[in-house]
């Protein structure tokens, strides 16, 4: 169900971004990443208004309880309901996802811009700079940085954006300017473009696919970040919900209730493999020469025979 | 409007590729810049465009409509292209962006110098498909690139061109990539553009074959200079120059089909 060739007059944006999300939602990996990802919006939105228990309310009498009514999956060691715990981290990690994707952005686009498109020895100095900060760990940023501020959320959300912020650039600016010396940018020039009208209408389009899958790949590392440096204590405090602590807090009693520690690491994997997959999605969607594939085609040219399978 | 070049030299890091070039195109005519590769001939283009490459030192001087248009501002420079001069590409499978409609590629010059929007904008570029003869230019218009054929490529890369009415369409090489039917459309196109609208071509080609269909004068490039200059059926019956004569010998390969070049030129 691709898009129809009809419909498009003028320009509008609400309609285009309609027509797209279409052909996102016709990829399955799209469909699938779209899916999560509206799952764990909903989650978080909900938690923030209702969850089944008081994420925080210690009830001792029901320490360890196995999933079982009303506790679906269970509680923790202080008797805390595992799914409001978990429910309630849904917005920790939205928020860590997306604010890091924001600055890494943000500070990509910015550095491979400035990487790719300036004079001769800016650009050169640049690209010297972006190769000296991608060798700087993200957990050293972390350190830096709660060092300095103390631990939070914040702290996560700079370093991976910044970590990931780098790395994007690395990977933007030879694309960028390999794209640059395409006849259609300069025919974009020839036909009155500026500069700064180029860069947003035959460069960086052109450069998405590569930027979005490492956009995607940000998030879900951003997930995994969370949860690696809460658990090692330089980012959400201890009473903040989030499946970092949460997943540290239960991991010490693992070989005691192995159960309890599945549902904060189920929900890590899911996102990590939803953001993934949207990535992938987006990418493709992104793509006209692959946007013509209607789902036969799709099929015909995916499908294996199954005598070489 | 006519277009001076004077004494145009290009330096790349003290190699001389262009070498005091001099020659005019006037109001509507048709002029032919040919040479074999390398002899500075699409670099000339470039320059009275804007578009050298970095590295690149031009001198001499340009002038348009009597205004000196060599080394103007980049701002000043955007101003001008696309609206007053337009340019179309050898190759019609890069010139166009991938991944945006040919309309929006058409519509971009329309929309940044005459800052038409939304339906009005939508009616001119389907005007302009229309006018470069595209088939369905309704349906066209909001196709990509790779849907289209090499001879569809590059009219649309000419509607590009020709969308806000420039006084000057340079054409570089518009036929060298596309095959012999195809681009006796294309120049057939170009031929009636450049007749109904009362605008000037610059022509670039290394066939001599092919500029005798367009264009009334030309000048022969060697090396970065000027070898020959003069009225196309002159050149074609009396070559002077050893280069223009080798040219001659290479266009009869294109001419068996049948076309005499006197008659229409």
């Amino acid at each position: 169900m691709t898009l129809p060739p009809r419909g498009a007059r003028g320009r509008r944006p609400a309609r285009t971004r309609a027509r797209w999300l279409r052909r996102v939602w016709a990829v399955p990996t799209g469909r699938f990443g779209i899916c999560v990802v509206a799952a764990i919006i909903l989650i978080a939105v909900i938690a923030r208004i209702w969850t089944p228990f008081d994420p925080q309310q210690v009830n001792v009498q029901d320490r360890w309880l196995p999933p079982s009514w009303p506790h679906l999956l269970g509680t923790d060691g202080a008797g805390r309901d595992i799914l409001s715990l978990v429910m309630a981290g849904a917005g920790t990690t939205l928020w860590v996802a997306v604010g890091s994707a924001a600055i890494a952005t943000v500070l990509g686009v910015a550095l491979a811009s400035l990487g790719a498109l300036t004079t001769r020895w800016v650009r050169e100095s640049v690209a010297v700079l972006i190769d000296i900060l991608v060798a700087f760990p993200v957990l050293l940023v972390a350190m830096m940085i709660s060092a300095v501020w103390g631990g939070s959320l914040w702290v996560v959300i700079w370093s991976v954006g910044i970590g990931f912020g780098v790395n994007i650039a690395r990977v933007t600016r030879p694309e960028l300017r390999r794209v640059l010396h395409s006849d259609f940018v300069l025919a974009g020039t020839a036909a009155g473009l500026t500069p700064t009208q180029n860069l947003w209408r035959h460069l960086l389009p052109n450069v998405a696919p590569v930027f979005i899958v490492q956009l995607s790949w940000a998030m879900a590392v951003a997930v995994l970040a969370e949860a690696g440096l809460s658990y090692l204590g330089f980012g959400a405090p201890v009473t903040e919900p989030s499946w970092g602590v949460l997943l540290q807090d239960l991991q010490q009693y693992l070989t005691v209730y192995p159960l309890a520690v599945l549902w904060p690491g189920l929900a890590i994997t899911v996102t990590v493999l939803g953001l993934n997959l949207l990535g992938d999605g987006i990418r493709e969607a992104s793509d006209p020469t692959l946007a013509s594939a209607t789902g036969a085609a799709r099929t015909s040219r995916t499908h294996v025979p199954e005598v070489v399978s | 409007m006519r277009l001076e070049v004077q004494e145009l030299t290009i330096e790349f890091g003290g190699d001389r590729v262009v070498d005091g070039v001099s020659f005019e195109v006037p109001d509507g005519g048709t002029v032919g810049l040919i040479g074999e590769s390398g002899s500075g001939k699409s670099l000339t283009a470039l320059a009275i465009m804007g578009l050298l490459p970095e590295g690149a030192q031009a001198s001499g001087s340009i002038l348009w409509h009597g205004r000196e248009i060599l080394g103007l501002h980049e701002r000043a420079l955007a101003a001008l292209r696309g609206d007053e001069i337009g340019i179309v590409f050898q190759d019609p499978r890069t010139a166009l962006n991938p991944i945006r409609t040919v309309g929006r590629q058409i519509g971009e010059s329309v929309q940044i110098h005459e800052r038409l929007r939304g339906r009005e904008l939508r009616a001119r570029v389907v005007a302009e498909a229309a006018r470069v003869a595209l088939p369905d230019p309704e349906g066209i218009v909001r196709r990509y690139p790779h849907q289209l054929s090499g001879g569809q490529r590059q009219r649309v890369a000419i509607a590009m061109a020709l969308a806000c009415r420039p006084r000057l369409l340079i054409a570089d090489e518009p036929t060298t990539a596309l095959d012999a039917t195809v681009q006796a459309g294309i120049l057939d196109l170009l031929r009636g553009l450049t007749a109904d609208e009362d605008m000037s071509l610059l022509f670039i080609t290394h066939d001599l074959a092919v500029l005798a269909q367009v264009a009334t004068h030309a000048v022969v490039l060697e090396r970065g200079r000027v070898v020959e200059a003069g009225q196309v059926p002159r050149l074609l019956s009396e070559p002077r120059a050893a280069v223009t004569q080798g040219l001659l010998r290479d266009a009869t390969a294109t001419l068996w089909r049948g076309q005499t070049p006197s008659e229409d030129a």
